[in-house]
């Protein structure tokens, strides 16, 4: 009998850990619809997310946030553009090149530059990177869309490259040895088989990267200018949703209007990771299937 | 019969500390089927692979000795690659590539530079023909080869091999996961193909290579314990140690 509600408790609470998540994560989505949804009070919706300005302490304000959304999507295009192809070749590398030792070697280096916090990542774009962007291009200022780019670059790589090559290690290794019993070299092997069966969980891994990046908030506060203007090349300063949220909600009067445009950004923000995510997890079982 | 097709001397093979094969000497003659029996971990697959250097994909590996093929040393005077489209290789599962039948076979002509539409088409036919499963597929050539049964896929992939037109073709224990039926069909097939080529078969059935071998070579812990013509084999093997093996006293 003793035993019967031992069991039963021990149940019960595995059962509350399993679904705290569930719930935590509802919560915080009401949350954020509470506080976010009464900014559609006074502007539609249509205007906040199309409008060309984002002067939130102007009387009377002007919120619009498509100059945060340009500049959070050119930064994470630049990002992508450059961790992409640069992760994938260096997942490719880590399983299928390298010898055992380079290969373990690379793999603490991947896992240490994911272990750099944001702000020092950003700190040091700061000091090395931004007046190094300036002096090539002979602009004005090195804090730009390009400089952020390169350094949330550096972000995504940890999470391409390990999913990556998990992908890569996943693909039976009896399709490889098929092609390679086939007289194809390693490369028509790595070209044709390999990248064939491992492309799913690929994509799933940019997919997770780029969601990496369009919610990081530290470095790219620190390094992009923070101008909220809709950018037209990489080489300007830019203003990014999540960059807008940290820098301006410690300066708000709670229940203003700009407190809920505030709240408002975060649920683009969600939506959008949400639907990154989505993606990510398709991608992901068709890889199982 | 006495024309050799491949000498193996001195092959020593260790996987770190573990030898797996012992000192191994052996000549294999064209037109042969040398059936290589034994129990697990004794080196047979071990042996395979060496002949077609698929052992080289394996880090962990130290090899000592020479092969020859047709006097040509494989390790020194010749390309894996090369090697192994002369050396075909058919493993126990059967993987085909998630293409069409045609596409399967086409693929290793395809990848030595063949494009030319009807000698491709002459290259699949011959090969289908000469895996015995031209006439189960030739009416549905562009379907998915992922349809095929498992002894078809088999044979799909035997044809696959012989696209390339090997001269020595190795089977990893072909017919573990086919039923009697699809595997007297490989087993047809293999010594329709001994005809023109050499064969060496490991099999965990002693009596497949009863039924096939021209010869047969006894493996036992990474030695060689005896090679002979099957009927001597199976019949008066000259170790005790081969006797309790095919008559089932163990493995």
């Amino acid at each position: 009998m003793l035993k019967k509600i031992k069991e039963f408790i021990i149940e019960r609470l595995i059962f509350l850990s399993g679904i705290a998540s569930i719930v935590f994560v509802l919560l915080i989505f009401i949350f954020l619809l509470k506080e976010g949804i009464s900014i559609f009070k006074t502007v539609g919706l249509f205007d906040f997310l199309s409008g060309r300005f984002w002067y939130p302490i102007s009387d009377p304000p002007k919120l619009g946030i498509l100059p945060l959304i340009m500049g959070s999507l050119l930064v994470t295009l630049g990002a992508v553009v450059i961790a992409v192809p640069l992760g994938i070749a260096s997942a490719f590398y880590i399983a299928e090149v390298a010898s055992p030792r380079v290969r373990d070697a690379l793999k603490s280096c991947v896992e240490v530059l994911s272990a750099i916090p944001s702000v020092v990542l950003g700190f040091i774009g700061m000091v090395t990177l931004v007046p190094f962007v300036k002096a090539l291009f002979k602009i004005p200022t090195g804090l730009t869309a390009f400089s952020g780019s390169i350094m949330l670059a550096f972000m995504a790589l940890p999470t391409i490259i390990s999913i990556s090559e998990d992908a890569i290690n996943a693909v039976p290794r009896q399709y490889k040895e098929g092609a390679i019993a086939l007289g194809a070299t390693h490369w028509q092997t790595l070209y044709r088989v390999i990248i064939h069966g491992a492309m799913p969980g690929v994509i799933a891994a940019s997919m997770l990267g780029i969601g990496r990046v369009i919610g990081e908030t530290m470095a790219v506060m620190m390094i992009t200018g923070n101008a909220a203007v809709i950018p037209t090349t990489f080489l300007q300063p830019v203003r990014t949703l999540t960059a807008t949220i940290a820098a301006e909600m410690g300066e708000t009067v709670r229940g203003s209007e700009h407190y809920y445009a505030l709240f408002a950004i975060g649920i683009v923000l969600f939506v959008i990771s949400f639907l990154i995510n989505v993606t990510a997890d398709l991608f992901l079982h068709k890889d199982k299937r | 019969m006495v024309d050799k097709k491949l000498e193996i001397k001195g092959l020593n093979i260790r996987f770190e500390d573990v030898r797996a094969l012992k000192d191994l000497s052996l000549d294999i003659y064209k037109n042969e089927i040398l059936s290589v029996i034994g129990p697990s971990n004794s080196g047979k697959t071990t042996f395979l692979r060496a002949l077609n250097r698929l052992n080289d994909l394996e880090d962990r590996i130290r090899m000592e000795g020479t092969i020859l093929i047709d006097g040509r040393d494989i390790y020194g005077q010749m390309e894996p690659e090369e090697l192994r489209k002369r050396v075909g290789m058919i493993f126990a599962l059967p993987i085909p590539l998630p293409l069409s039948i045609y596409d399967n076979i086409a693929y290793g002509p395809r990848m030595s530079g063949l494009r030319e539409r009807k000698r491709l088409d002459a290259v699949i036919e011959k090969s289908l023909n000469e895996a015995f499963l031209w006439d189960e597929v030739k009416d549905r050539l562009h379907s998915s080869a992922l349809k095929l049964s498992g002894g078809q896929q088999q044979r799909l992939c035997i044809a696959r091999t012989l696209a390339l037109e090997p001269d020595i073709i190795l089977f990893d224990e072909p017919c573990s996961g086919l039923d009697p039926i699809s595997t007297s069909r490989v087993e047809d097939s293999m010594i329709e193909l001994k005809k023109t080529k050499t064969i060496v078969l490991v099999t965990n059935n002693t009596k497949q290579a009863a039924r096939v071998g021209t010869r047969t070579a006894f493996f036992l812990m990474g030695d060689l314990i005896e090679v002979d013509r099957t009927e001597k084999v199976f019949t008066a093997p000259a170790d005790q140690r081969t006797n309790d093996y095919i008559t089932g006293k163990f493995g």
